[in-house]
């Protein structure tokens, strides 16, 4: 991969794409007025919020070199959990993060042990226990929606800073989820293993990483914030829906991937999974706003998709033909 | 080689024993000609869109966008029949349509993965996104419906006791086992798959190969979508959106090398027999459908754990992943 590197190609692509996120987020206030406004911002954040905190845990595993596709029947699970513990239990929010993240820390714990102690490829594993999980989600819970939460839980929580309108819980738990990630990958030692395996397991192994160790902690945490971010969406939308999360994942894989994120593992940052999950969400807020039709809405996020993965692609300059996921 | 025909028969004996335990729990309700009439339905919707994926794999790629295609596909067919209206006409060229948009989608997946650079799991991430917009966009949302007997036929049919949807499968999977096993391209697909930079060193003209592979895979999504049609006597876009993992499953199941490479189209079949079986039991059986995802999800971490069970048991050295 890596040929010429006199800049390195993150902050070269991270450059890139904060151009074109300000050339969007230019055309897209002088389209429409509501656009730049502190409130409307707001929103887009925490409209943005459940697939920004997957991606502070789906970043890690992707620079690792792998990938889970489990997460959203993951954060179902959680969910399911979170409300039936909390119609059972007297309790407030530690319990409530108690019960989302553990669960989801376990199931996330599984899937490291399975990609590790399986020595076959993350996406394969995932998938299987995706099905697993889901399988069983459904089969325990009958389908059944859940609407019944207390009263504290339906009001949530923000946080007022000056004199801007309040931040939600959700985006509360995501600015956590990309402190913790950040801290991780850019201060703490285990950030500089995690790239020296998404690199070259190999060379890893053999230089003495505690490769099954580090897989455990990495696919734990995917599913630590899998949970949290179940907790967000289902105090965001106040109900638990068995199949309302399955279909999410490739979102959060395309926002990453925009952010630069290698799916060959050992490349991709915070700022860059921030800018393209910002870019995600401007489109899709700016074409509401601009008042597109909704059923042409995908076409334009897929659009802005191919061309940010097709200028990552250039910026690159991979051999032609490029194989491999 | 044989490893594949040890997957062969570790998948043959995996269906005669779920047939045998399904028959001992079920007796005549499981072995009857319903069973079998139910599984030749059901298989070839998922069997078709296994093949477009098996073929991507093959070739060390991956192709996501199978199931919107599928739908892009339906949706122009469908279209063009509604159309026609009874104009006999429109029997030839609805289908013809949907496989020429499906020729197209697949064309524009090869030409972005052969010559872009860009990884084939990003590409066809993103254009499943826009075909499946498209496909959206096109329709409103809605369902395009109604259409004459004569197509209803190739989803509902049956020639000579088998069903026609499963004579088209196999018809499909014939036509691709012989390309894959017996021409110049497949050879040259398997290669690509096995290490794309030798091949393309020793003179052939890769990108074309790569184009060509995704051209396939996108006209037997095609085909798929056309049987989903016909079986359903309706198109619409996001129908069968919970198949594009299954056939990744499916494929890994039947041996396919999710690196490149490998993999046979008769073990594809017995993995496509095998969970359609444990479906059908399951369903007789009166079992939650949700239950067979986590037999299904089970049944491929058992078998791609065999390698490192292997490993354990015989104590050599670990590679990884």
């Amino acid at each position: 991969m890596a040929e010429a590197r006199f800049a390195p190609p993150e902050r070269r692509h991270a450059a890139a794409l904060a151009l074109a996120l300000a050339a969007l987020v230019a055309g897209l206030s002088l389209a429409s007025p509501q656009f730049l406004t502190l409130r409307n911002l707001v929103d887009v954040a925490q409209g943005a919020a459940f697939t920004g905190i997957l991606a502070a845990g789906l970043l890690i595993v992707l620079i690792s070199g792998g990938i889970d596709i489990s997460f959203a029947a993951v954060a179902s699970i959680a969910q399911y959990a979170l409300a039936t513990a909390l119609g059972r239990i007297e309790g407030g929010w530690g319990l409530a993060f108690a019960v989302a993240g553990g669960v989801g820390l376990a199931l996330g714990v599984v899937n490291g042990l399975l990609v590790h102690a399986l020595a076959a490829p993350s996406i394969i594993v995932t998938i299987a226990t995706m099905n697993v999980y889901y399988g069983l989600l459904v089969w325990f819970s009958g389908g059944r929606w859940l609407y019944d939460f207390p009263d504290w839980f339906a009001a949530g929580a923000s946080l007022r800073l000056g004199a801007g309108p309040p931040l939600g819980l959700q985006t509360l738990v995501m600015i956590a989820a990309f402190a913790a990630t950040s801290w991780l990958l850019h201060v703490s030692s285990a950030g500089r293993l995690v790239r020296a395996i998404g690199g070259d397991p190999e060379a890893a192994r053999r230089l003495g990483v505690p490769l099954g160790r580090l897989r455990v902690a990495i696919y734990g945490y995917m599913g630590l914030l899998a949970g949290l971010a179940g907790l967000a969406q289902c105090q965001y939308v106040l109900s638990v829906a068995p199949n309302a999360l399955v279909g999410r994942e490739l979102d959060v894989v395309a926002a990453l991937v925009i952010g630069g994120a290698s799916l060959e593992g050992g490349v991709g940052g915070v700022p860059g999974a921030l800018l393209g999950l910002a870019l995600v969400a401007a489109t899709g807020n700016g074409l509401t706003l601009v008042g597109a039709s909704s059923y042409w809405r995908q076409v334009a996020i897929g659009a802005v998709v191919l061309a940010s993965v097709l200028l990552t692609a250039v910026t690159r300059r991979r051999p032609p033909g490029g194989r491999r996921a | 080689m044989s490893d594949g025909l040890r997957l062969d028969s570790l998948l043959l004996a995996l269906l005669i024993a779920l047939s045998a335990g399904f028959t001992l729990a079920l007796g005549s309700d499981f072995a009857s000609l319903a069973t079998f009439q139910s599984i030749a339905f059901q298989l070839p919707e998922l069997g078709l869109l296994s093949l477009a994926m098996m073929v991507a794999m093959l070739s060390g790629g991956i192709d996501l966008s199978i199931v919107a295609i599928a739908n892009l596909a339906a949706l122009a067919a469908a279209t063009a029949l509604v159309g026609f209206g009874p104009n006999p006409a429109g029997l030839w060229l609805g289908p013809l349509l949907g496989l020429a948009v499906a020729a197209l989608a697949g064309a524009v997946n090869g030409g972005l993965v052969a010559w872009s650079g860009l990884s084939p799991i990003l590409a066809t991430l993103s254009t499943m996104t826009l075909y499946g917009g498209a496909a959206l966009g096109l329709s409103r949302g809605g369902v395009v419906a109604g259409f004459p007997p004569a197509i209803l036929w190739l989803g509902n049919g049956s020639v000579a006791g088998v069903p026609a949807p499963l004579v088209v499968f196999a018809a499909a999977a014939l036509a691709v086992g012989v390309v894959l096993s017996a021409t110049p391209f497949g050879v040259a697909v398997r290669m690509i798959g096995s290490n794309e930079r030798a091949v393309r060193y020793a003179g052939v003209d890769t990108a074309s190969v790569i184009l060509r592979v995704y051209l396939l895979s996108g006209v037997l999504a095609g085909v798929a979508g056309l049987v989903m049609l016909a079986r359903f006597n309706s198109a619409k876009a996001g129908s069968g959106d919970s198949y594009l993992l299954l056939t990744i499953l499916a494929a890994v199941l039947g041996g396919v090398d999710p690196s490149g490479g490998r993999g046979r189209t008769t073990s594809l079949i017995l993995a496509l027999l095998v969970l359609q079986v444990i479906a059908s039991g399951f369903n007789l059986l009166e079992v939650s459908a949700y239950l067979t995802l986590v037999t299904w999800g089970a049944v491929l971490l058992a078998v791609i754990a065999r390698p490192a069970l292997a490993r354990a048991f015989l104590r050599r050295p670990e590679t990884s992943t």
